[in-house]
C-alpha cells in the first residue's frame, strides 16, 4: 500500500512538474530519461556536475558545442570526437567514443538533459531529429 | 596593538554576518533564549582562539602528521606543474599553460618573508617536466626538452637560449606530458605516454577489441633514455628503456638503488568499455596506480594487462581476452607497490633530507592529482602519500602524508577540488615542496618537531 502510494505521488509529482513546461520545452519525462542515460554513458567522463575534467574531458556548461548547432550535437554521439578542443581558452584532448548504439530516443534524452542541466537553458532535441542526422550518415 | 587592532578589524568583519543573524534569531524569539545565545558565542570565542595569528588558514589548509607543518609560499602564479629547487632556495616552476607568453616560472623570496614571488619568466613553451643536474636546468614541452646553463648559484645563465637536446617525441592528445629525470651519468629520461586508453581498435569505446601487436608502443607507451649534451636527438638516437607505461607523470632517480622509479597511471574505463565483465565498482577500484622500479629493457605490460591491487596478481585486459580473472604473462613486472585505482599519480619524490624525522629518510612521497573516472562513485586522491623504503625496498605500507588540498571532504566532480597536488621536489634545507595546477599555488611542508 505505501509502496503504492509512494508511486501515486510520484506520478503527480511527475504530472505537475510536466505541466510547468510549455509545448515544445523538454518535458521532464525526457528529462529523467535523459538523466538515466547520461548517468550511464556520459557522467564518467563528463562527471556529475557537467563541468568536465582538467585537460582532458570538456566541460558541458553554456558551450556553443552544447547550446548551439543540434545537428553538429547529434553528430558528435553518433560519430564521436577525435580531435582536441578549446573552450574558453582552455584545450581539452580525451577522444569521445561514438555512441551510436544508443537509439534516436535516448540520444533525444539525453541532449535534451543535457541542454537544460548545470544552468544550461536550451530547445529538446526530438527523437525525429536524432533519426534525420543518422539517416544522412 | 597594531597586530590586536587587525585582528579585531578581521573578527568583525567575519563574524558581521553572524551577529546579523542572531537578531534576527532574538528579535523573532518571544523570550531571549540565553541558553543558545551563550552557546553561539561560545563558538564564536572558540573558533578566535583557534585562528592561527601567523597564517590566515592553518597549515594553508593541509593536515599533515604531528610536528610537521605547511605554508603558501606562493598563489595564483598559473598551471603549477613540474617544480625544482636550486641549491639556494630559489623555485623554478613549469606551467601547463604559458602565463605572458611564458611557459616557466622562477620564484624568488628576496625580502624574506616567507612569500616567494615570480622574479622573471622565461621559455615560450608550456609543459610538465623540469629537474636540475649537473650545472643545467632541464624543462620539457610536450614534444621537446631543452636545457639551460645555470651559473653557480643555479640562475638561468640565458634564459632566452636554450640547447635544444630532445624534438620530435609522439604528443598526440591523450598523455601528451613529457617528465623526465637526469641520472648520475647525464642521461636523460623522459616518459613518452601512450595516445590511448587502452589500444583500443575504437579508443575508449563499448567492447572495442584490443589492436593486435599493439602499434603505440613503437613510438610511445615507455621511457626513453638520451644523452643530456647532445643536441637534436629523437627515437633514432635514443634508447627505448622500457615499455608496457601507459602513462608517467611522476618519476625520479633513486640514489639509494642507483636506478630509476617510475608512477604508472592506470587505464581507465572498465566498467564504461566492459560493463559485461566490470561493476562500477569494481571499476572504481581498479585496476592499481603502480609504482614501478625500472631496469633497462623492463616490460610493464600495458595495454595487455593491468594490475589489480585486491587480487594481488597481473589481469590480461579484457581488450585481450581478458574477463577480470585470467592472469597475463609473468614476463611483465611486478609494481614495487600498488595504489588504489585512479587516483593520478603525477609526482614522485624520494626523499633525502635530513630535515624530515628518520623515517622519512630514503623513502617515496608521491603526490596524487585525485582521480575523475571512479565515477559514479566518489571521487579519490587529491593527496600526498609516503612509502617508507629501507634498503632499496619498501619498508612498510603507503599512507597519506598531506591531504586537504581538495578543501572539501567529498569530491563527486573533479571541478569541485580547490587545488589538486601535481609537482614535488625537496628544498636545500630538507623541506618538500608541492605544486597545484588548479589555483596554482605552492605548499612548502616543513618539520618542527
Amino acid at each position: 500500500m505505501k509502496k503504492l502510494i509512494f508511486i501515486l505521488g510520484f506520478l503527480l509529482y511527475v504530472g505537475s512538474t510536466n505541466a510547468q513546461f510549455k509545448k515544445g520545452s523538454p518535458s521532464s519525462p525526457s528529462l529523467l530519461k535523459g538523466k538515466a542515460v547520461y548517468t550511464q554513458y556520459c557522467l564518467p567522463c563528463h562527471q556529475a556536475d557537467g563541468g568536465g575534467v582538467m585537460n582532458m574531458n570538456p566541460p558541458l556548461i553554456e558551450t556553443t558545442y552544447v547550446l548551439g548547432d543540434k545537428t553538429q550535437l547529434i553528430n558528435i554521439l553518433l560519430k564521436g570526437l577525435n580531435k582536441p578542443i578549446v573552450i574558453d581558452g582552455d584545450k581539452y584532448t580525451n577522444p569521445m567514443p561514438a555512441v551510436s548504439h544508443l537509439s534516436d530516443q535516448q540520444i533525444s534524452d539525453v541532449l535534451t538533459y543535457v541542454r537544460n542541466s548545470f544552468g544550461n537553458k536550451a530547445s529538446a532535441v526530438s527523437a525525429a531529429e536524432v533519426k534525420a542526422v543518422r539517416a544522412k550518415k | 596593538m597594531i597586530f590586536d587592532l587587525l585582528y579585531i578589524k578581521k573578527f568583525t568583519s567575519v563574524f558581521k554576518p553572524l551577529y546579523v543573524h542572531l537578531d534576527l534569531n532574538l528579535f523573532e524569539m518571544k523570550k531571549p533564549n540565553y541558553k543558545i545565545f551563550s552557546l553561539i558565542a561560545a563558538v564564536i570565542l572558540m573558533s578566535y582562539s583557534f585562528t592561527d595569528r601567523k597564517d590566515d588558514i592553518e597549515n594553508a589548509g593541509l593536515t599533515l602528521p604531528a610536528g610537521f607543518s605547511a605554508a603558501t609560499i606562493s598563489e595564483n602564479i598559473g598551471r603549477a606543474r613540474h617544480i625544482a629547487i636550486n641549491k639556494n632556495g630559489e623555485v623554478y616552476v613549469r606551467l601547463a599553460k604559458l602565463v605572458d607568453g611564458k611557459g616557466t616560472l622562477f620564484l624568488t623570496d628576496d625580502d624574506k618573508d616567507g612569500k616567494f614571488e615570480v622574479k622573471f619568466s622565461f621559455g615560450d613553451f608550456s609543459g610538465t617536466g623540469i629537474y636540475i643536474k649537473n650545472g643545467y636546468l632541464y624543462a620539457s614541452s610536450n614534444e621537446e626538452v631543452f636545457r639551460f646553463k645555470l651559473d653557480k648559484e643555479e640562475r638561468v645563465i640565458d634564459p632566452n637560449n636554450p640547447e635544444k637536446i630532445i624534438t620530435g617525441l609522439i604528443a598526440k592528445n591523450q598523455h601528451e606530458t613529457k617528465s623526465l629525470v637526469v641520472d648520475n651519468q647525464d642521461n636523460v629520461y623522459v616518459n613518452i605516454g601512450a595516445y590511448s586508453n587502452s589500444c583500443q581498435v575504437k579508443d575508449r569505446s563499448l567492447e572495442s577489441p584490443g589492436m593486435v601487436g599493439c602499434p603505440i608502443l613503437d613510438s610511445a607507451g615507455g621511457i626513453w633514455k638520451f644523452k643530456a649534451d647532445k643536441l637534436n636527438q629523437s627515437y633514432n638516437n635514443g634508447e627505448h628503456y622500457a615499455t608496457g607505461l601507459r602513462n608517467v607523470v611522476g618519476l625520479d632517480w633513486n640514489n639509494a638503488t642507483n636506478s630509476l622509479f617510475v608512477m604508472q597511471h592506470g587505464r581507465d574505463n572498465l566498467n564504461s568499455s566492459w560493463p559485461k565483465l566490470y561493476t562500477e565498482k569494481q571499476s572504481a577500484d581498479l585496476p592499481a596506480e603502480c609504482l614501478y622500479q625500472i631496469k633497462k629493457g623492463d616490460n610493464a605490460g600495458w595495454p595487455y594487462m593491468y594490475y589489480d591491487q585486491i587480487q594481488k596478481k597481473k589481469i590480461l585486459a579484457p581488450e585481450y581476452g581478458g574477463d577480470g580473472k585470467k592472469e597475463a604473462d609473468s614476463k611483465f613486472i611486478n609494481p614495487t607497490v600498488a595504489f588504489p585505482g585512479h587516483m593520478a599519480p603525477n609526482g614522485l619524490l624520494f626523499y633525502t633530507g635530513n630535515q624530515f624525522p628518520e623515517k622519512y629518510k630514503n623513502g617515496a612521497f608521491i603526490a596524487f592529482h585525485g582521480s575523475w573516472n571512479r565515477s559514479p562513485l566518489p571521487q579519490e586522491g587529491y593527496y600526498v602519500a609516503f612509502v617508507p623504503f629501507k634498503d632499496g625496498k619498501p619498508s612498510g605500507d603507503w599512507e597519506v602524508f598531506a591531504k586537504g588540498f581538495a578543501g572539501v571532504e567529498v569530491i563527486n566532480s573533479t571541478r569541485q577540488a580547490q587545488h589538486r597536488p601535481c609537482g614535488l621536489a625537496q628544498g636545500p634545507d630538507g623541506s618538500l615542496f608541492v605544486t597545484d595546477d588548479v589555483k596554482g599555488s605552492v605548499y612548502k611542508i616543513s618539520y618542527n618537531q
